[in-house]
């Protein structure tokens, strides 16, 4: 997949993050957007509601987040660039036709924008669907890449990444964002990527002066199963090896890194600076894929660390990937809030200083 | 010299493979039908099919068109995908009881209210035959099954569904009949009902359904000779045969739908 073109406009506007990601989505060539109202991505519903239409493509109001889902899938096999997107109880009635596609191949970008959980929850922001998203989602023996915006204009940027990896590896693939990133404002120049039109050679057309295709997750052989089950994990090891993404922020003199994505990666920077102030020399680390995590790179870092100091709007998930990539090489202490509470930096530079004190001690080093 | 004509072939759209499907299903007769429809109107080259969960998951194996395979229940919803993304293509869902009458029902109403441009051939034979005969919303009273071992009580399982007439009711549903494949008489007819609604998407038209009243020996523990002559003398006692609606036809004569 190249990139045709890149526009930005001249000057800095103002974006609400769900408005901003539909946007980014019709510049880079989505076809169709099905969806369901449900807060906090509500906007995104709306923006495609109004625009899609203007440029004559596909949008449909479902009557459930089951069917907004399935209508991707149908429109995915005609070879369509498909966006659907939810919010966290929306995503778990998506579980189904995610392991289809997955088992299909079909390409398709699905955008989480998280709220707190479980159950129907609150309608705050949250990272709580981390385990969701990275570990499964539905049924069966498959992966989903899942890029993870902290910023609107990455946002942006990150759509149009999800478009390209999803149809290069003909999986679908998942924008997690959360309800911050959703509904904040920001000036953003964006930065909007429109990317090239390929027909695949699998998609359904009507069987005119070819062989019929159908496209199915079915394979009643075991043989014939484990054979395709080998075919999509040897495609997620080439996913892992080439799809990897983060950033690193202040790292070369730190002693202590924070890990975290989204949301918790904004108020990290800010707990970064103060911290610093104070003398503690905190660099961050944000996975930009959650899946694949960018293991080796936290791995490679984790020896030259007194500790790291994972923050999550949740009760601690990516932390327990930050403690199999770390493996022991540092501790690991974790800080979170749930229930759609973001921590403020106050909070995160206090549990700093509980990681420096407890680093400090050579009973946690050692263990 | 002896002349020679064809009387009777496959058609070119079925293709040359032993079915799966039990003695006396009949699955084999409505897969033919649907074949014969798209040979002779000439729509297979731009047929998308949608496969549901049931017996007929493999119909892609026996029709030789485009296929995208549906999770259960899902189908009007995955069709409405293709319907919008592929605007000329001649698109239908071939769903059975369980999938369109159970756990479908939300999609195949809303498809239905939006008058998505589609055929649903819709087989129902009032019992989930692929997974061992169970009952189905569409189990006539006091029939018995594997998970209704005393007959259908509708004091505790309720009442059969009668879908489609639910349907006809909604005025984005073009077209609504229903019949059987229990005797060619009756084969001849479904046939016209299938054709009418393959014709009116073709013409434009909303979505239209043909249920199709069908058999499952195994299931209903009958000969296959037994399970036709139990849908012409018993099964259309709860689903009656004939056309619900067709509003093209009352527009076009002037008459109430």
């Amino acid at each position: 997949m190249t990139t045709l073109t890149a526009r930005s406009s001249v000057r800095p506007v103002l974006m609400k993050g769900n408005e901003a990601m539909a946007e980014a989505a019709i510049q880079a060539g989505c076809d169709a957007y099905f969806g369901y109202p449900i807060t906090p991505q509500a906007e995104l519903l709306e923006w495609m509601a109004r625009r899609m239409p203007e440029e004559g493509r596909v949008f449909v109001q479902a009557e459930s987040e089951l069917a907004a889902i399935n209508m991707g899938l149908g429109a995915a096999a005609t070879g369509a660039r498909v966006l659907v997107s939810s919010s966290s109880p929306g995503i778990s009635l998506m579980a189904e036709a995610m392991s289809y596609m997955a088992g299909s191949e079909l390409p398709l970008v699905l955008i989480n924008v998280m709220r707190g959980g479980p159950g129907l929850g609150s309608i705050g922001p949250s990272q709580s669907d981390y385990f969701q998203a990275v570990k499964g989602h539905g049924h069966g023996d498959y992966r989903v890449p899942v890029l993870a915006p902290s910023s609107i204009a990455e946002a942006v940027d990150l759509v149009a990444s999800a478009f390209e990896i999803a149809e290069r590896y003909r999986t679908p693939t998942m924008l997690l964002a959360d309800g911050v990133m959703g509904q904040a404002m920001e000036p953003v120049v964006p930065v909007y990527r429109t990317l090239a039109r390929v027909t695949p050679g699998w998609a359904l057309t009507g069987a005119d002066g070819r062989p019929a295709r159908v496209v199915r997750s079915l394979h009643l052989l075991p043989e014939e199963l484990e054979r395709h089950n080998r075919h999509l994990q040897a495609k997620y090891s080439t996913i892992e090896e080439r799809e990897v993404r983060w950033a690193g922020e202040r790292l070369e003199d730190a002693e202590i890194a924070i890990v975290a994505y989204g949301t918790a990666a904004r108020v990290a920077r800010t707990a970064i600076d103060r911290a610093r102030e104070q003398g503690l020399a905190v660099g961050l680390f944000r996975p930009i894929t959650l899946w694949p995590f960018p293991s080796e790179a936290l791995a490679a870092l984790a020896p030259k660390l007194r500790a790291i100091l994972v923050v999550e709007l949740s009760a601690g998930q990516m932390v327990e990937d930050v403690r199999l990539a770390v493996a022991g090489r540092s501790p690991v202490l974790f800080h979170g809030r749930t229930g759609g509470i973001v921590p403020t930096p106050g909070e995160v530079v206090d549990a700093l200083r509980r990681t420096w004190d407890l680093a400090d001690a050579p009973q946690i080093g050692a263990t | 010299m002896e002349k020679r004509r064809i009387i009777y072939q496959r058609p070119d759209v079925l293709t040359d493979r032993s079915t799966h499907y039990c003695p006396g299903c009949g699955h084999g007769i409505i897969h033919r039908l649907v074949a014969e429809l798209l040979d002779e109107m000439s729509l297979a080259p731009r047929t998308i099919g949608v496969a549901s969960v049931g017996c007929s998951v493999f119909a892609y194996d026996y029709l030789d068109i485009d296929f995208v395979e549906s999770p259960h229940g899902r189908a009007p919803a995955v069709a409405t995908g293709v319907r919008r993304l592929r605007p000329d293509a001649f698109v239908f869902t071939y769903q059975g009881d369980g999938d369109l009458a159970a756990i479908g029902t939300a999609e195949i109403v809303h498809a239905a209210a939006r008058g998505e441009r589609l055929s649903v051939v819709f087989v129902n034979n009032g019992i989930y035959g692929m997974t061992g005969g169970q009952m189905a919303p569409t189990t006539p009273l006091g029939q018995r099954t594997t998970s209704s071992p005393t007959g259908r009580d509708a004091l505790t399982a309720g009442y059969p569904i009668p879908i489609t007439e639910m349907l006809a009711l909604l005025p984005g549903v073009v077209y609504a009949a229903r019949g059987s494949i229990a005797d060619p008489s009756a084969i001849g007819k479904t046939k016209a009902m299938l054709r009418r609604s393959f014709e009116l998407q073709e013409a434009g038209h909303g979505l239209s359904i043909v249920e199709i009243l069908s058999t499952c020996p195994v299931g209903w523990a009958m000969t296959a000779t037994e399970a036709m002559e139990h849908v012409a003398a018993d099964v259309v006692g709860t689903y009656p045969l004939g056309v619900m609606v067709d509003r093209a036809k009352a527009a076009a004569t002037g008459r109430e739908a």
